[in-house]
């Protein structure tokens, strides 16, 4: 066997590592707890990844073209501020509305400092993600907020049998899909991260691609804000902190790599479910509640590791070859 | 036929800071004609080509296209104007699947009216520029799975997808095969016969004089010749392109003074590296400089970089001075006194908002402080710096405050290099160390390595203009896909040989 053949081998399976990965890390619970593979548990997992994978999507789309934003926690907090504050009792299309534009608002002033500006996506949005924090405890004076009645319904009730958390995750997946999929915005975006100067040559509208990833990435925390506000049913000064390390680590756990140009839309959703299910699996076993972070700091660890192998292996696969072997066919 | 001409050029010049590489070019090209273009490196061939494709903007000068003016400020701008622009250098994006890399922004869509793209009528696009081409594979694949030659074959096919009034193809032919070169041509052929006007860029002389209708020939910038084929063969070409005195440049000939050591500075036996190189011999004594001569993409950088260590070798042995260097440590090759000027000092060698002295003293900090922890000998460094800069006959205002941006090329390349000598290397290795340097610091950094080798240092030396090789070596080999196909000593010097070998082709022009 020549190292080629082995190095494409080992492509392909880190291409399927995360649902592999899950795949054991389940079967590892499952033998800990007899609880773990119920219906009910599964569901529960599903329930609490839905705001995180809607956070993780809206990453995605920056972490592709080789960016980050480092304020969706931020997003998120202000978001959830703001739909408790200005339409409380409104219909719930309206509040999915408002999280969706305020997200998409604060993601349109990201873009503006990264395009129009040039500072680099991790400083820019370092201070955005201050910036974002400090008009939300501004806004709610520091203050608990609770949200509504019929808001807080919306992380009960049921639809088709299904948690309405999980359908809205489920419709941030395809509006993913459908922007990554059916529209030619996907290889833009991806021949972004792959080759920035190679896209400029080649024609891709890269300011109005860049600009739209992180607005993208607003809206979508701004949703996320709104679920997890649905399911806490308040807003504390600490709420959505730190949700972008744990995006970009599902999303990173995913496949999606940090250097850019690598990543699907169903892999940050097992990332996050992957999250989802060591904490829960923790919880179930009654380890230590501090043993939680450094669990999920060993699996972020891992995501990252296993990036760096990938684009590692991946740049022997690419690397230009020089003699061509002619086939031997004539 | 065609009389109107497609494309005019009229006094096109373009400087890049203080380098001056285009005097008033001027040429046209009429419909359902082809163009060949021959120049040597650096002849402006290809920043001609960029100024046409809208990649590059001309300082002076007027381009018409179809009798109207023609100014595109940008690379989208000149294909919507109809200009194809087959690049050398590839834009395939390996994490794209082979039918997105073909037609990135102008895909077909479901309705005019949406901006969803119709995957079939994509697929089925596709197919038809690929077998245009004679690529035989799934449009799905991504792109990273592609070789090369196949590689250049789906920029072709993407260039085929332009609706275009002139396609330009530079070097479209050097990783294809035999097979796949003719296709082209009977393609190129379809294409003139359709009416388009194409231009034609290459180093094969065979196959230009077999395309073309008329040929333009460059050299430093100008057009030394514009006209219809006619009796131009392939000598005549040559001349035509290297044909400047250049015995001024280069350093009086020397007596080679490199004996036959048993262990030399640098010596390969048998260096493989699965489709990069195969089966690489040679040896650098010291006072000698070997040089290595071959055309783009001939793995002559990619050997260089295997030499120092920057990437791995599979098979065979590296040595300097009898000790055994092992695959890709990067460590005993600077401790055994080897020093490597990357062909890329913007991206590789240079600080470019650093000083002079920032970036000269980088390789060399440890020689002048005893321990990482220990305070740096300033005083001794300066010193070393300005001998340095003094030696180089650096011109520069200040070589502690003013940045590196702000010299030219020649000034640069001159840093780089005495980042590498305040190291006191044995054996320095040179990959194009004139690229984009003009003519007067090329003669001084010529003088500086000849007086490096007869201090008894060895010259590894990687160059694209033969004529630099052949003014500064002792010993010329010729790589040709991965191999050394032969070796040249300075008694056997003939451009035209050495260009032929680069060819691949072992017989005389």
């Amino acid at each position: 066997m020549t190292i080629k053949s082995i190095v494409q081998i080992l492509t392909r399976i880190l291409r399927w590592s995360p649902l592999l990965f899950l795949g054991i890390v389940a079967i590892i619970f499952a033998g800990l707890s007899p609880r773990f593979f119920t219906i009910g548990n599964i569901q529960a997992i599903l329930v609490q990844s839905s705001w995180l994978a809607i956070v993780a999507l809206g990453m995605n789309f920056v972490l592709l073209t080789a960016g980050v934003d480092l304020s969706v926690g931020a997003t998120m907090y202000l978001a959830a501020v703001a739909v408790s504050l200005i339409v409380p009792a409104a219909p719930i299309w309206i509040v999915v509305l408002v999280a969706a534009l305020v997200g998409a608002i604060f993601g349109g002033a990201n873009g503006l400092f990264v395009v129009r500006l040039g500072i680099p996506p991790f400083v820019a949005t370092l201070a955005t993600a201050f910036v974002g924090r400090g008009l939300g405890l501004f806004f709610s004076a520091n203050h608990v907020l609770n949200a509504g009645d019929h808001l807080a319904a919306v992380g009960r009730e049921f639809w088709l049998g299904v948690p309405v958390v999980i359908w809205f995750a489920v419709a941030g997946a395809l509006v993913s899909l459908t922007l990554m999929r059916a529209l030619e915005f996907g290889s833009f975006v991806r021949a972004i991260g792959a080759d920035h100067e190679g896209a400029r040559r080649a024609g891709v509208p890269i300011t109005r691609v860049t600009w739209s990833v992180y607005v993208l990435a607003g809206a979508f925390a701004g949703i996320g804000g709104l679920i997890s506000l649905a399911q806490t049913a308040s807003v504390s000064p600490a709420f959505g902190l730190n949700a972008e390390f744990l995006a970009i680590a599902a999303a990173v756990l995913g496949g999606t790599s940090l250097f850019g140009g690598r990543g699907s839309v169903w892999g940050p959703i097992v990332g996050v479910v992957l999250i989802t299910t060591v904490q829960d699996g923790m919880a179930l076993i009654n380890a230590n509640p501090y043993a939680y972070p450094v669990t999920t700091g060993i699996v972020i660890f891992i995501a990252v590791a296993l990036d760096s192998l990938r684009s590692r292996l991946n740049t022997r696969v690419e690397r230009k070859r020089i003699r061509v072997v002619e086939p031997v066919s004539a | 036929m065609a009389n109107a001409s497609r494309l005019r050029l009229e006094g096109v010049s373009k400087s890049f800071s203080t380098v001056r590489v285009l005097h008033g070019v001027s040429f046209e090209v009429a419909a359902g004609e082809v163009l060949g273009i021959v120049g040597e490196n650096g002849s402006g061939k290809s920043t001609t080509m960029n100024i046409i494709a809208g990649v590059l903007a001309p300082d002076e000068g007027t381009m018409t296209l179809d009798g109207r003016e023609f100014t595109p400020t940008n690379r989208r701008a000149a294909e919507k104007a109809g200009i194809a622009f087959i690049q050398q250098e590839l834009t395939i994006f390996p994490n794209l699947s082979v039918e997105e890399n073909l037609l990135l922004g102008r895909a077909p869509r479901l309705s005019a009216a949406l901006p969803f793209i119709s995957q079939k009528q994509r697929r089925v696009r596709a197919m038809e520029l690929l077998r245009a081409v004679g690529l035989e594979v799934n449009p799905g694949t991504p792109a990273s799975r592609l070789s090369t030659g196949e590689r250049q074959l789906l920029e072709i096919a993407r260039g085929l997808s332009i609706d275009a009034r002139v396609m330009i193809f530079d070097e479209p032919t050097t990783s294809l095969t035999n097979k796949e070169t003719e296709r082209l041509f009977t393609q190129i052929d379809r294409l003139k016969a359709s009416g388009l006007a194409i231009l034609y860029v290459s180093h094969m002389l065979n196959d230009i004089l077999q395309l073309s209708d008329k040929l333009l020939v460059m050299r430093d910038g100008r057009v030394i010749f514009h006209g219809p084929k006619a009796d131009m063969t392939q000598e005549r070409l040559i001349v035509a392109m290297v044909g400047r005195t250049i015995d001024a440049l280069f350093p009086p000939s020397r007596e080679t003074v490199a004996k036959r050591e048993e262990n030399p500075l640098l010596e390969l036996r048998g260096v493989s590296e699965l489709e990069i190189v195969e089966d690489i011999h040679l040896k650098v004594s010291a006072g000698e400089i070997v040089g290595i001569s071959g055309l783009m993409g001939s793995g002559r950088s990619e050997l260089a970089r295997i030499i120092f260590g920057l990437d791995p070798h599979q098979q065979g042995h590296i040595t300097a001075k009898g000790t055994s260097l092992t695959s890709g440590d990067l460590g005993a090759r600077l401790h055994s006194g080897m020093a490597f000027l990357t062909e890329d000092r913007r991206h590789e060698g240079l600080m470019m908002d650093a000083s002079a002295a920032e970036n000269m003293a980088l390789a060399a900090l440890p020689l002048f402080s005893s321990s990482v922890y220990t305070r740096l000998r300033t005083a001794a460094l300066k010193a070393a710096l300005q001998e340095m800069a003094g030696m180089l006959r650096l011109k520069c205002d200040d070589i502690e405050t003013s940045p590196v941006r702000s010299l030219s090329g020649g000034n640069q390349q001159k840093i780089v290099i005495g980042r590498w000598l305040l190291c006191r290397p044995k054996l320095l290795i040179l990959d194009e160390p004139t690229r984009g340097v003009d003519v007067g610091a090329k003669e001084e950094i010529y003088a500086l390595l000849a007086a490096l080798v007869a201090q008894g240092k060895g010259i590894l030396v990687i160059s694209s203009e033969i004529e630099e090789l052949t003014g500064l070596c002792d010993r010329i080999l010729v790589m040709h896909r991965g191999c050394i196909v032969s070796e040249f000593s300075r008694a056997e010097f003939n451009q035209k040989k050495i260009l032929s070998a680069a060819f691949g082709r072992m017989e005389a022009i």
